[in-house]
């Protein structure tokens, strides 16, 4: 076991534990505190794929901001203990053999795509050195009209919270 | 060189997103479904991040900046209108939103 096998285990195990936490949980405070844990172990795993801005981005955006609005409706709302029903007994019987069958169809299409197609050169080699300024290079010569497309989409969700979240008279 | 093969965050990337599943069929508070919701998008980004390493193209992590932007726009709203349910309902369960009209 050489240290990149140790640290992408000790992250995978981070992850998938702090998903079944946000499972187990009853109250909705520990399942949001429970997907930051999952988000940062992902952010590790970026940096072991070389991925730094992306790394970066993950905990700044997606644990810094996104996060904090979540907690901060919880804490909003004052959501606490999520109340058990019965009305649907669907949803109590089919929820884990559907969530399997999706990860072993998943775990199987996977498996035969990656068998005898991935590059020589590739599969995860530490020789390339992804750096930022390509990034962004890419981003804003390639990929300029999504980006800005993307930010009417941005522009649309903040006009479309404040409608829904204003109180009229 | 010993490095992990990119199939080890393939299969990790499905694992989370299988747990994004259940929870998603399994939670009864609305905010904790967009959790599950989020988690599914992390898992997705993790084999962006990963294919873009495999294969040597940065298209992958620019795909990521957008689903984080889409991310970011679908908590909003989303949140927004969960707000609207609890205001309009007196509760976050999920059963007790059956009708379209508010």
């Amino acid at each position: 076991m050489s240290l990149p096998f140790i640290l992408f285990f000790v992250f995978a195990l981070i992850a998938i534990g702090g998903a079944v936490l946000l499972i187990v949980a009853r109250e909705p405070i520990h399942s949001a505190l429970s997907l930051i844990l999952v988000m940062m172990s992902l952010a590790g795993l970026y940096l072991m794929l070389g991925a730094e801005f992306i790394a970066s981005v993950q905990i700044i955006v997606y644990a810094g901001a996104i996060m904090v609005l979540f907690v901060f409706v919880i804490m909003l709302l004052n959501a606490g203990v999520e109340e058990r029903t019965d009305y649907s007994k669907m949803a109590k019987y089919a929820g884990i053999p559907l969530g399997i069958l999706l990860l072993l169809e998943l775990a199987h299409w996977m498996h035969h795509s990656l068998i005898g197609k991935t590059p020589a050169n590739g599969a995860g080699s530490a020789n390339v050195m992804v750096s930022t300024r390509e990034l962004s290079m890419q981003l804003f010569q390639k990929y300029l009209f999504p980006f800005e497309a993307t930010s009417i989409l941005i522009l649309i969700a903040i006009l479309g919270a404040l409608v829904l979240a204003k109180r009229d008279e | 060189m010993n490095v992990v093969p990119v199939a080890y965050y393939l299969v990790l990337s499905a694992v989370l997103f299988g747990l994004g599943v259940v929870a998603f069929v399994f939670k009864r508070n609305i905010i904790t479904i967009l959790l599950a919701i989020e988690l599914m998008l992390n898992a997705v980004n993790l084999a962006f991040v990963a294919f873009s390493q495999a294969w040597n193209h940065l298209s992958g992590q620019v795909f990521v900046l957008f689903v984080i932007v889409v991310a970011a726009a679908e908590a909003a709203v989303g949140l927004g209108i969960i707000i609207l349910i609890q205001r309009s309902r007196q509760s976050l369960n999920v059963e007790r939103v059956d009708l379209l009209k508010l």
